[in-house]
């Protein structure tokens, strides 16, 4: 299964990913690789079998509603490149 | 042409949880940026989150009184787009397989029931809130936003209905009682003007039963707005269609203040969210004990409790509307109601003077300093006579502001009015005897003398006089 050039550009600017054009082609028959693998996996026959979210024998995980002291303020933006009075700065949006 | 206005709501709810969703922090509102954050909820690597089982258990308590069917196993997923507000660059939400699903929630308007559709019911957590901080004070042009993460990771409990509102009364009349559900659960605090109720609406017309473009508004942060944006966009569309143009299906902002909305940039709705699994987080298998010792806990809800108000105490519509719009106040009618007064005199007090109070001392009813025996009190003393309906109002008003019992303050500034047969007969004798010529003139069939002689025995009386029943004397005796 092959994936365009298209393709790539939206995924990357979806994971906000400035490619190279040689990077594109890279990962354009990179990605390609991966979708036929899936493919070839997709051929098996799954009649009747239930679509697995996780391989975990586990269910109903839960806590208690209790509320803990949260992270000391000096110490959430303290690994913060760009930080203003206890709020993270981050740069213009739009 | 034939057209027809087609609504449907997708409504977020900040469950009132004590701490988040998927981890510890308490959920408090407001506080300096950043006090009620972790690792977890600022999206550290190498944390794990763990679902609070509180949160599941509000949101299977909302799909019950929604009339939604319980899904016997949900999972959650990781909804990915890259926006400051979301630390970890995803959402934990649901997608394809919800918490609840499938409901009803049926809104009476004038007489008229409509059933409307609850698509799904579920459970994801809240983001958090940026402010942008340029010249404009606008998104656009903003030199550089601060995060403030308090908020992320809120659980949320997000209801999507089937497009089955009909006006943008529809949607308001849908919109209140779904609040009022949520207040009765005890489950959200329900402020839309603090965020914890949100909003958003999609509408289009169809035209001779086709369907039509659907445009999606956001922001709307009050029922005033939700009605206010519905009904600019209900004409917006109408009149685009009568003069031939093309709808876009876009997402469009509302503006209060200037009363319009306005297209949201469309590169910003490139969604693409490529939702998976949430490798983190196990899937919820409902044990179904746990569901039936939920749905043993559902209270009366709002719409059975206004038809009971209704047939039970002979309650008007619009009465019974609202006092059932609150739970703590339709508490508050039936504790007043104990006290054996008249339920339709007591629900007219409350839904008049006490409400108009209430709303401008900016107090709830449930910290009225008149309690409902208090109010079973003054509506006796107008039953019994004692006050009239106009000395009650300033004693509502006073016992309101004081917290004093109705008979005390009435006893304590000598108010009752004279409601004695015999002393008011003594009166009025009186006064016709004093005034001679205006008893003439009240023979003779003149209004005006009626009226100057109420004055005379209000002016005896000291305005204490039972307007009616001196009324009612002066007319036997000099007709």
């Amino acid at each position: 299964m092959a994936i365009s050039i298209e393709d790539v550009e939206h995924v990357a600017r979806l994971a906000r990913l400035a490619l190279s054009e040689d990077e594109k082609e890279t990962f354009r028959r990179q990605l390609s690789d991966v979708l036929e693998h899936a493919r070839v996996i997709s051929e098996v026959d799954t009649e009747g079998v239930e679509p697995t979210s996780h391989t975990l024998p586990l269910v109903n995980v839960f806590r208690d509603d209790v509320a803990r002291p949260s992270l000391p303020t000096e110490e959430v933006t303290s690994n913060a490149p760009w930080a203003a009075d206890g709020a993270f700065r981050v740069p213009r949006i739009v | 042409m034939e057209f027809e206005t087609i609504i449907g709501l997708e409504i977020h709810a900040e469950l009132n949880t004590a701490s988040k969703m998927f981890c510890g922090c308490p959920t408090a509102f407001g506080g300096a940026p950043n006090t009620s954050t972790c690792p977890i909820c600022l999206g550290h690597p190498g944390v794990l989150p763990v679902a609070n089982r509180e949160a599941v258990a509000d949101t299977i308590l909302l799909g019950l009184a929604l009339n939604c069917k319980i899904t016997p196993r949900s999972i959650f997923h990781r909804k990915n787009y890259f926006y400051p507000d979301m630390p970890k660059n995803f959402q934990i939400s649901q997608y394809d397989i919800p918490l609840t699903a499938d409901g009803w929630l049926e809104v009476e308007m004038e007489g008229n029931n409509r059933r409307v559709g609850i698509t799904r019911v579920h459970l994801e957590e809240d983001t958090g809130k940026s402010v942008h901080i340029g010249e404009s004070g606008r998104i656009h042009g903003a030199d550089f936003s601060l995060e403030d993460f308090n908020r992320a990771g809120i659980p949320l409990a997000e209801i999507v209905t089937e497009p089955d509102l009909r006006s943008p009364e529809e949607a308001r009349a849908f919109m209140q009682l779904l609040r009022a559900t949520l207040e009765y659960l005890q489950i959200s605090d329900c402020k839309m003007e603090e965020g914890s109720l949100r909003c958003d609406a999609n509408i289009s017309i169809a035209v001779d039963g086709a369907m039509g473009t659907k445009v999606e508004i956001k922001n709307m942060n009050s029922f005033r707005s939700l009605f206010r944006a519905l009904s600019y966009e209900d004409e917006r569309q109408r009149f685009a269609i009568k003069q031939g143009e093309t709808l876009v299906q876009e997402t469009r902002h509302w503006d209060d203040a200037a009363g319009v909305t306005h297209p949201l940039r469309s590169k910003e709705e490139a969604f693409d969210y490529r939702y998976f699994p949430e490798p983190d987080l196990v899937p919820i298998e409902p044990d179904p004990a746990w569901v039936e010792e939920l749905r043993g806990r559902l209270p009366e809800l709002p719409m059975e409790r206004l038809r009971r108000f209704r047939e039970q105490y002979g309650l008007s519509d619009e009465i019974a509307v609202m006092l059932t719009s609150e739970k703590a106040l339709a508490d508050y009618f039936e504790r007043a109601v104990e006290t054996g007064q008249d339920p339709v005199e007591l629900a007219k007090w409350i839904a008049g003077d006490l409400v108009a109070l209430l709303k401008d001392a900016v107090v709830p009813i449930q910290s009225c300093p008149l309690e409902p025996r208090g109010l079973g009190e003054l509506v006796a003393l107008v039953a019994q006579k004692v006050i009239s309906g106009k000395m009650a109002k300033e004693v509502l008003k006073e016992a309101f502001d004081t917290g004093k019992g109705p008979k005390e303050i009435v006893e304590a500034k000598g108010l009752s009015q004279i409601a004695d047969a015999g002393e008011l007969d003594a009166v009025v004798d009186e006064v016709i005897a004093a005034n001679p010529e205006a008893a003439e003139d009240m023979r003779g069939g003149k209004e005006q003398a009626l009226k100057f002689l109420m004055g005379q025995v209000m002016k005896k009386t000291r305005g204490q006089a039972n307007p009616e029943m001196a009324s009612d004397l002066i007319k036997k005796k000099l007709t």
